[in-house]
């Protein structure tokens, strides 16, 4: 009915968007028969033991669905780590990768329509799904796994009310600073390993005439994230994390001694002219750099010290050598003294909202070593919690120091604060303050504006 | 057939009076109307301009330096193209293109076939309670397609449909209908009705007229309306992300698109060149049927 266009330009439109349509859909086959024939001669997998899942029973046959935020390229080596399990139940396991997962897990918990497992990166998520009902409680063998290979702390934040739901998945350490380490070979300086060397580092820096520190803020609808994870690793170091606990529930106030000395500490670094913004500007121009370009500035030799955590290494260009004796590396932000280890960090959790076998199996799967392991040798950029992972089956050097520091004996890992504060603070009131806080606000205004807009 | 073609009269040949429509086309189209346009036109081609040039250029350039760089330093490559066909990096665009042809086609034609025939009752048929059906359908139009979300959502997984094509192509055509058919019924109205009753005359039924008389009349309002409808359903995200999730068999162009950049958002400067691939279908369509579009806009506002 649209048939009477006869003229040769769109004759020219039609031909090339056919000729495109054709030649994508000619990808989109090539692409499927790669897939296949990589699925297929990929033998390397199958060297799990099977017999662990005989306890499910026969599950040939069965779908797991899978909802997560984990997207493209992070999704690739998630869904290689599942083949051996595949190989060994006959299960499929159904991947969905989606960035608004945080909203749309919410939607699909309460319309009905929730996947099987769910990879929730927050435990107040995690409390909110839990409320919704849908979800059902970890069983007794994922249970064992944790008790066995990942630390109490992991495990409380997988349980609501008293009740264990989910067993950690991945992992990262924020509580780290990129650096050159051929600028530190060059120049002579050396990795602090007290807040106080960190110090005595940047002034030593700052007297070559250079900015040493650089920072951004900018994300977006999220813009201030990362001021929250600088205030969060100081009052971790300088508060211990009893009080960072109370802090983060609340039980002492935003406006505290604590607090506001955490704060001001943060302040020392980033509000300070003599420290930022290393080949950016001055202060307030952290909060007009987005987070992912601030630290780039380490390449281009402007900037020394950029404390962002351990999943920023995507950052770099891919040729870049990330290790200890490359371009860019990292060292952990040290705590008050050498020996004690506070670590800042996050992670997944998997929920299940099903509670049928090969649901189960999966669960259980996830939370063995086997799983870490295989999950490691796949991936780049990744690291687990369980204390079962063995630090060189990882890739990557930011990754095999980021598990390092996990695994410590002496580590006290947090979880990510303002992922546990209510949603008004956590992702609104305290992202808002500091971004005005880098802009010029005082400190003691910050903390009160944040302290007035907790709910009650 | 014959009954369609208008007649056609021979002009006048005295010069009419200026027609307010003549005079309007005189103003808009001197020269300083003309410097507007062309100024308008830049400023708005400018960011599409320099997207365009930015997913030409490699992966560090688009990080660290802004696309007008590319004239003092002019870089080339095809990587960012390569990279968003790539399976290697998990993007591969081909797949998720034929599945927003699948989801968009449908969740045209079905609109498009419900609405002209309800059009067509509501223009032509009388029966009981027609100016309040019509008056409830045409209020429909402003309740916003986001309070439907769960609701519909519950009825689609009670009935089993969520996550397939389906939920999409039901829901896209549910919210496409109010306005279809309003925009329809507004068109044929506009039809003179001598043309119906010499059909009748003719012994034409309801069927035929519809067929024969009201469809070849129809084309400029069905493809404005299918146009819009097209790029509506191409460049849509929400309804996509809550009734088929991310699944990789289903979901369109525009899920894969906003998982590009990455979990972290690390990937970002593979956006420019995935914004050329999903931008090509939706220009090709305008480019075909925009002379239709400009009628078929007027569709219903402008007598004559």
């Amino acid at each position: 009915m649209f048939g009477h266009s006869g003229s040769s330009r769109s004759r020219v439109a039609l031909a090339g968007a056919l000729s495109v349509g054709l030649a994508f859909s000619l990808t989109a086959c090539g692409g499927d028969k790669k897939d296949d024939s990589s699925g297929s001669t990929d033998t390397a997998t199958s060297s799990i033991d099977c017999a662990q899942f005989s306890q499910f029973g026969d599950l040939k046959g069965k779908t797991v669905s899978v909802y997560t935020g984990i997207v493209t390229p992070e999704d690739a080596p998630q869904k290689k780590s599942y083949e051996p399990f595949e190989q060994c139940t006959g299960v499929t396991v159904k991947y969905e990768g989606d960035k608004s997962f945080e909203t749309q897990i919410l939607v699909r918990a309460r319309a009905g329509n929730p996947p099987d497992v769910a990879y929730v990166p927050q435990p107040g998520l995690l409390k909110q799904l839990v409320e919704t009902g849908k979800a059902v409680e970890a069983p007794a063998e994922v249970a064992t796994n944790v008790d066995k290979w990942f630390g109490k702390d992991w495990k409380a934040y997988g349980t609501v009310a008293g009740k264990f739901y989910a067993a950690p998945l991945g992992a990262n350490v924020k509580s780290l600073v990129w650096y050159s380490p051929k600028e530190f070979a060059d120049k002579g300086y050396t990795v602090p390993t007290t807040l106080d060397q960190l110090k005595e580092l940047s002034d030593k820096i700052a007297a070559t005439g250079s900015k040493p520190w650089c920072a951004g803020i900018g994300s977006g609808d999220a813009t201030g994230w990362p001021v929250t994870d600088w205030v969060e690793d100081f009052m971790l170091r300088l508060s211990g994390p009893e009080a960072y606990d109370k802090w983060v529930n609340h039980e002492i106030p935003f406006n505290g001694a604590e607090s506001t000395a955490a704060w001001n500490a943060v302040g020392d670094y980033l509000k300070n002219d003599k420290y930022v913004n290393g080949g950016l500007g001055d202060v307030k121009s952290i909060a007009g750099t987005t987070f992912q370009d601030a630290g780039l500035q380490i390449l281009e030799g402007t900037c020394s010290l950029h404390r962002q955590a351990s999943f920023y290494a995507a950052n770099f260009p891919a040729k870049t050598k990330i290790a200890e004796d490359g371009e860019i590396y990292a060292f952990y932000l040290p705590g008050k003294d050498a020996t004690s280890k506070p670590v800042l960090g996050g992670g997944e959790f998997v929920l299940a909202f099903a509670d049928r076998p090969e649901v189960k199996a999966f669960q259980y799967f996830l939370s063995t070593d086997t799983w870490a392991n295989l999950k490691a040798k796949a991936s780049s950029g990744w690291v687990s919690a369980n204390k079962g992972l063995k630090v060189e089956n990882l890739t990557n050097p930011i990754d095999q120091l980021s598990a390092k520091i996990l695994q410590d004996p002496s580590a006290q890992f947090r979880f990510d604060g303002s992922d546990m504060m209510p949603a008004a603070i956590g992702s609104n009131a305290f992202w808002k303050q500091a971004t005005a806080w880098i802009s010029g606000q005082d400190t003691t205004t910050t903390v009160n504006n944040i302290e007035t807009a907790w709910p009650k | 057939m014959t009954a369609a073609v208008p007649i056609v009269t021979e002009p006048d040949l005295e010069a009419p009076p200026e027609s307010t429509a003549a005079v309007a086309k005189k103003k808009l189209s001197s020269p300083m109307a003309s410097v507007a346009a062309l100024i308008i036109a830049v400023l708005w081609t400018i960011p599409t301009f320099g997207l365009f040039l930015s997913s030409f250029r490699p992966e560090a350039a688009i990080k660290r330096t802004g696309w007008w760089t590319f004239f003092t330093d002019p870089q080339m490559t095809l990587d960012n193209y390569r990279a968003v066909f790539d399976d290697e990096t998990g993007v591969n665009l081909g797949n998720f293109f034929i599945n927003s042809l699948v989801i968009c086609i449908p969740s045209v034609l079905i609109p498009l076939a419900l609405a002209s025939l309800a059009a067509y009752a509501f223009a032509w048929i009388n029966f009981r309670g027609k100016n309040f059906l019509f008056l409830a359908i045409f209020a429909l139009q402003i309740v916003p397609l986001q309070v439907t979300l769960i609701p519909l959502l519950t009825i689609f997984v009670k009935v089993d449909i969520s996550g397939t094509y389906w939920a999409l192509w039901l829901a896209h055509s549910t919210f496409a209908l109010p306005l279809a058919i309003y925009l329809l019924h507004n068109f044929m109205r506009e039809i003179p009705a001598g043309l119906i009753e010499a059909a009748r005359v003719d012994g034409a039924g309801h069927v035929a007229i519809f067929f024969r008389v009201m469809l070849p009349l129809l084309t400029p309002a069905l493809a404005a309306f299918g146009i819009f409808q097209f790029l509506w359903v191409w460049n849509d995200l929400l309804v996509a992300l809550v009734f088929v999730g991310g699944g990789d068999d289903v979901a369109p162009l525009t899920l894969q698109l906003a998982n590009l950049t990455g979990t972290r958002g690390t990937a970002w400067h593979l956006l420019a060149s995935g914004t050329f691939v999903s931008i090509i279908v939706p220009v090709t369509v305008f480019l075909l049927l925009q002379r239709y579009f400009v009628r078929g806009l007027l569709a219903g506002s402008v007598k004559g």
